[in-house]
């Protein structure tokens, strides 16, 4: 797909984002563009619009001016549900901390976006058998296809195992963009880099970009790139 | 539909409060059922009093007062008919069958009637049911009784057992007809009706056994033997009632006009399913009543389904917002927590009729030997299909209170987690 090759996996164009039309500006960025494949490392405190990045990104909101498209598609163009739509076929997401749903196991969990995604599904079913199976490989891969671990309630599983559920949850059915919100900040120091390590080999086998969030200035020099929040996001300057 | 699996797996995960709301739910439709069932089948089985009988005749008073006491054993005639004028319309030539009917002794809180052979062979209820003898025959005697079932089961008499009959209609009477004792010669079998209460004799028993009382009272110093009365007429001078059936059903009205006006004698003629209906309609408050109050014990139900579905939902914004970034949209979490209220209203109506069932199972056999009332196990009713399909409608829209609240949720918080 030659068109593929050309549009990058994220662009912004001058963002501006307001809560309420009377509350001052949050988010302010000029421009930013990520490749695809691109592993990138976005870098800000708590408060520093990161949050609103994401839901910015994920078409959960919408700007107050300017554009964001992903993977050549303007988010703020489509109607909600095309949004959703779109969400759920191309972006995958990984959170910081209690990411599963406690009342389905932990195969059911790997597989749910693909009850809301006819893509995801349609790939994962095409890279294995069936998606139980396709998503034993991912858990395989993450060092979680033990048969007893999978048939566990999830709430049973330790931060780390739960984490690795919901990046296979996130890979499955191959999305073009992983989204990972602070995931290592409930992992001790050790299991942190292991579970960046896998992070990036599966993203690299699915050839998916990643962007990966956190406070946590450690964990920089293991990305080709990364962004300051601060250095992006000028809230209120014209 | 994923939505729906999604649902009943959520559902399965809360077991407890889901099963104590299921209870609640399943409760109140088996006691709506349980109520629906019992009026129907009270309503049924106050219809199937009597039936075959074409008029109800007795002294001028009130249509329901007559019914009351002829048929029902209630209360008391306010005046006799002679026997003049009953032979009068017995001979009629469109009347069929008569059977005449005196009141006014009892024995231990029993009622006892006065009748003859007619009223076993022409005596209807139910769906133009005959009444048959569980032991013993018909009275041929004077001093005979015919025990209605309730009767027998209750003060436990057998065929052959001697009874004295009180004078007048109390629970406990110390004016006894002692000297003149029935034997128990026959047990009617169970009707559900008022037969099942009352104590059968010959007319000419009743005659005998008041032979020697004059205004109410036994004369004193005039006593008259058992023996010495069955060699007097014991030819009734009067009854309280008669029950009539005609040869065709198109003179009932003109039968009844002409007892109506009958000169010689204030009577009255009713047609007895018209007066049962009036009665009913008398009762229908009460029916009412119970019905308001088996919708309000559904009402609580549901709304206990509500108040356990909206606490719950700030605890569960995070599945919300988990299931929004897989990609579920906000009409996915409405579907979601409308589902739930669904499966939880069907759930609940399906245990509620099974408890109905188990319920019905168990208190048939007693319902029926305390009350005379055989509740049917049979599949619901239209009308209750229409009840359930109300609960469960009502689950529905009750569901979209909570579901439109987890929708906003949904929309405000997007995948941001909230704790």
């Amino acid at each position: 797909m030659p068109q593929t090759a050309v549009t990058p996996a994220i662009e912004i164009d001058n963002l501006r984002f307001k809560w309420r039309p009377n509350l001052p500006e949050v988010l302010h960025i000029p421009g930013l563009e990520v490749a695809r494949s691109e592993h990138i490392f976005i870098r800000g405190a708590s408060g520093s619009g990161k949050s609103t990045l994401l839901a910015l990104l994920a078409g959960v909101n919408l700007p107050t001016s300017g554009k964001v498209k992903i993977l050549g598609e303007t988010i703020s163009a489509l109607s909600g549900s095309k949004r959703d739509h779109f969400r759920s076929d191309h972006i995958g997401f990984v959170f910081q901390l209690f990411n599963l749903i406690p009342y389905l196991s932990v195969l059911e969990n790997v597989t749910l976006p693909c009850r809301f995604s006819d893509i995801r599904k349609h790939k994962a079913t095409t890279s294995s058998e069936s998606l139980d199976e396709e998503a034993m490989r991912l858990l395989g891969h993450l060092g979680m296809a033990d048969d007893d671990l999978v048939h566990r309630p999830v709430t049973e599983l330790s931060v780390g195992q739960q984490q690795r559920v919901a990046t296979a949850r996130a890979l499955i059915g191959a999305p073009e963009i992983i989204i990972a919100d602070e995931p290592t900040s409930a992992l001790d120091s050790d299991t942190q880099e292991a579970f960046i390590r896998l992070l990036f080999q599966e993203c690299e086998e699915s050839g998916s970009t990643l962007l990966f969030v956190s406070h946590d200035r450690r964990l920089e020099s293991q990305f080709e790139r990364h962004i300051a929040m601060d250095d992006i996001n000028q809230p209120g300057e014209t | 539909m994923p939505i729906l699996s999604l649902a009943l797996k959520s559902l399965l995960n809360r077991r407890f409060t889901v099963s104590l709301i299921l209870l609640s739910i399943a409760l109140s439709v088996s006691l709506l059922l349980g109520v629906e069932r019992l009026r129907v089948e009270s309503r049924n089985s106050f219809a199937n009093t009597i039936s075959g009988t074409d008029l109800v005749v007795g002294a001028r008073s009130g249509a329901i007062n007559l019914l009351l006491y002829s048929v029902f054993r209630i209360g008391d005639a306010t005046n006799n008919i002679s026997w003049k004028s009953y032979q009068r319309f017995v001979k009629h030539k469109l009347v069929d069958w008569t059977i005449p009917i005196s009141l006014g002794d009892s024995h231990r809180g029993y009622r006892v009637m006065g009748t003859n052979q007619d009223y076993f062979r022409h005596y209807r209820y139910a769906n133009k049911r005959n009444l048959a003898f569980h032991q013993g025959r018909s009275f041929d005697h004077t001093y005979h009784a015919v025990l209605g079932y309730e009767v027998a089961q209750k003060l436990n008499y057998r065929i052959g057992q001697k009874i004295v009959i009180a004078h007048g209609a109390g629970e406990t009477s110390f004016v006894l007809h002692d000297d003149k004792p029935f034997e128990v010669v026959g047990i009617l079998t169970p009707t559900g009706t008022p037969v099942d209460r009352t104590i059968h004799v010959p007319l000419e028993g009743i005659e005998a056994i008041h032979s020697d009382w004059v205004a109410g009272r036994q004369v004193p110093g005039r006593q008259i033997s058992a023996e010495q009365a069955l060699k007097q007429d014991l030819t009734p001078k009067v009854i309280t009632a008669f029950l009539v059936g005609l040869k065709s059903k198109i003179a009932t009205f003109r039968v009844q006009r002409e007892i109506n006006e009958y000169r010689k004698e204030p009577l009255l003629a009713i047609l007895p399913g018209v007066a049962l209906q009036q009665l009913w309609d008398l009762m229908s408050v009460a029916e009412n009543a119970l019905l308001v109050v088996t919708v309000l014990v559904i009402a609580v139900g549901l709304i206990g389904m509500l108040t356990v579905m909206l606490a719950g939902l700030n605890e569960r914004r995070r599945e919300m917002a988990i299931l929004r970034s897989v990609g579920a949209r906000p009409g996915h979490i409405l579907f979601l927590i409308i589902g739930e209220s669904l499966l939880l209203s069907m759930i609940g109506v399906a245990i509620g009729l099974l408890l109905l069932y188990g319920g019905l199972l168990l208190a048939q056999p007693w319902v029926e030997s305390q009350f005379g009332l055989y509740l049917p196990i049979s599949l619901p009713s239209p009308r209750e299909w229409f009840m359930l399909g109300l609960v469960g409608t009502s689950g529905l829209l009750i569901g979209l209170i909570p579901g439109y609240r987890a929708y906003r949720y949904s929309l405000a918080d997007g995948m941001s987690i909230r704790i």
